[in-house]
């Protein structure tokens, strides 16, 4: 094990708890720089989940840090998209100002549903922000003007200060420099005063508030935030497909943000980054499975004899190239997550981690926690 | 002129009257408690100290301010601070951090020069570091700074909550029950603490408590209550002995 010496309370304000830390992400980051020098081919799937690890940390401060479940954050994913392309192409304005803009926009329409949003709390939230990605969604068909509706809309690849982002490799270390500046920002945050009341909330709203916690506006603050960084998401997202159609931004995408973070680890940046990998990579692996599964089960059966081989690798076959298998195996992990990992992927290398440094004195009930005080005498 | 008055004060839920023209007047340096057999509505009066309910009727006084319409987040900056009976912390974050948020009425920074972590915050942020590293030699609480308060036992999580109030710097501290569920050790050290909290930090002390043994040792006025209407005032020996008292406790 090892035990960080601290001389000053400085070192417990940097970003990382100790040097050695710090180095690992050092290396994890030129691990990353060179990544797409060695397989390319992987580039434009890495760079997805950039953009997925950016909608994981914006849905992560909203959902797993002040505790407000949010059912519709692919709407805010559209609206950064939209308003991005809109103003882009339409308007002519320069990248990185219509950048900003799908953020400002965003989280303008953040506060907007954040208004209301006080009042409710838990599932009523969750069904209320539902509603609105489903409003929003029509909006996206009906608004043909500025969205072009149904037809869709195309995207050129980026180009910021006359630099063309075209190539794949280019445009993944555009959505690593956004996914790093987005960590940065969203973990300086949460060790400052607004982190905390944000946890506050999450946890006790009760205590919060009288310990000086103005409920309304930090969870006004939250959803802006949320949808600004969304914002930001979406626009790389709309460089990312190349192609804007109102059905792309479905209560299912919202869903998938949401499977992220409870499959990543509610309550911690990492798990949004772990999460999007997770997302973002699993149709890649599902659809490689789909070629080689059937092949081997078809080996495996074909020791009984040729015809029960051939049998199976057709039963196979015909199972994996289902359609509607995706969201299934969604579902399911994330219902196996939530029964039998609720820390989530994070949760799992924190003991695994753990594991390893008290080798062989670990115990399983570390983790294992006493239920929660009851909280039947509350007051809400 | 009394640090803290309650006048006339009175809340109905539905039909239910809860407290009913509840009158007293707290001074400046004293511990001050409320005792009272259950749904004498001791902690409503807290809550409606906290703002967490509306009074019917009857004014709030604070340092000479009328606080009976004041936001609840404003309580904490005006220098009240609370626990809870049920112990209301932050159970995922480590105890160092749960004191940060008790200096929430003291985060003097922007949000914009948050997201940039500038020198302002990080000086701001090592001044509130200081003052509830304070409060943690205070309380005895060094062994405990970075532990979970999921982790922590009942009797050290009633103390965290006291030290996350202190963290407010408040004028006046408003503890309910501090001894309700702890052992016969752990309450005589509460007595302790509480009278530590009086004569080094100089905090007032407003307090609903069932022990008899903690009110009259820290106690200087005791007020009782019974179906939200005082029957008794004075000191802890006075109260005990008083015959509406007896009666509300024993029946008869």
């Amino acid at each position: 094990m090892r035990f960080a010496f601290k001389t000053s309370y400085v070192q417990d304000l940097g970003l990382f708890r100790d040097a050695v830390q710090r180095n690992c992400y050092m290396a994890l980051f030129v691990a990353l720089l060179v990544l797409p020098r060695l397989v390319p081919a992987f580039a434009g799937d890495v760079s997805l989940v950039f953009i997925y690890g950016l909608c994981g940390l914006s849905l992560m401060v909203l959902a797993g840090y002040t505790g407000l479940v949010s059912l519709g954050h692919a709407a805010f994913l559209g609206i950064g998209a939209y308003t991005h392309v809109y103003f882009l192409h339409d308007l002519g304005a320069p990248w990185i100002v219509s950048v900003a803009m799908a953020a400002a926009v965003a989280a303008a329409v953040g506060i907007l549903v954040g208004l209301p949003a006080l009042r409710m709390t838990g599932l009523y939230l969750s069904i209320a922000t539902l509603a609105f990605a489903l409003i929003i969604q029509e909006a996206f068909t009906r608004w043909e003007r500025v969205t072009g509706g149904l037809k869709g809309k195309a995207v050129d690849k980026p180009v910021l200060f006359g630099v063309s982002f075209a190539n794949e490799i280019a445009f993944y270390f555009l959505c690593l420099a956004f996914l790093i500046g987005g960590l940065w920002i969203t973990g300086n945050l949460l060790r400052a005063p607004t982190g905390r009341a944000w946890v506050a909330i999450r946890d006790s709203e009760i205590a919060a508030q009288s310990m000086g916690v103005n409920l309304a506006i930090y969870k006004t603050m939250a959803f802006a935030y949320s949808a600004g960084l969304m914002g930001v998401a979406g626009a790389l997202f709309a460089h990312k497909i190349g192609f804007l159609a109102p059905d792309i931004f479905s209560v299912l995408l919202s869903i998938q943000f949401l499977l992220m973070v409870v499959v990543g680890g509610l309550g911690s940046l990492h798990g949004a980054v772990l999460g999007a990998g997770f997302v973002a990579l699993l149709p890649v692996l599902i659809s490689e499975a789909r070629d080689v599964v059937p092949v081997w089960a078809g080996t495996l059966a074909g020791v009984f004899g040729k015809t029960a081989g051939t049998a199976v690798l057709h039963g196979v076959d015909r199972f994996v190239k289902q359609p509607g298998l995706e969201p299934g195996i969604f579902g399911l992990i994330l219902v196996l997550f939530i029964l039998f990992e609720p820390l989530g992927l994070y949760g799992r290398w924190l003991k695994l981690k753990l594991y390893f440094s008290l080798f062989p004195l670990y115990k399983r009930a570390t983790f294992r926690r006493q239920r929660a005080y009851m909280r039947s005498e509350r007051l809400r | 002129m009394s640090l803290f008055a309650a006048q006339d004060l009175a809340i109905n839920f539905g039909g239910i009257r809860a407290l009913d023209g509840v009158s007293f007047e707290v001074e400046a340096g004293q511990v001050f408690t409320i005792i009272g057999p259950n749904g004498a509505g001791k902690t409503t009066i807290f809550n409606l100290v906290s703002r967490i309910y509306e009074p019917s009727q009857g004014r709030l006084m604070f340092r000479g301010e009328d606080i009976t319409r004041v936001s609840p987040h404003e309580i904490a900056r005006r220098g009240i601070a609370r626990t809870f009976q049920n112990i209301e912390l932050f159970e995922h974050a480590t105890v160092l951090q749960n004191l940060l948020l008790g200096r929430h009425a003291h985060a003097r920074s922007r949000f914009v020069e948050e997201l940039l972590f500038l020198p302002r915050v990080r000086r701001f942020e090592l001044e509130h570091r200081e003052a509830a590293e304070k409060v943690i030699d205070f309380l005895d609480l060094q062994a405990y700074r970075d532990s979970l308060v999921v982790n922590l036992p009942y009797g050290v999580r009633k103390v965290v909550e006291m030290a996350r109030a202190l963290c407010t710097q408040p004028t006046l501290l408003l503890l309910d029950e501090p001894s309700s569920g702890l052992s016969v050790e752990e309450t005589q050290e509460m007595a302790f603490w509480i009278e530590d909290i009086r004569n080094l930090l100089g905090v007032t002390v407003l307090m609903v408590e069932h022990d008899m043994s903690l009110v009259s040792a820290v106690s200087d006025r005791v007020l009782a209550l019974n179906y939200g209407r005082r029957i008794a005032f004075g000191t802890a020996r006075e109260v005990q002995d008083h015959p509406e008292v007896v009666k509300a406790y024993l029946g008869g």
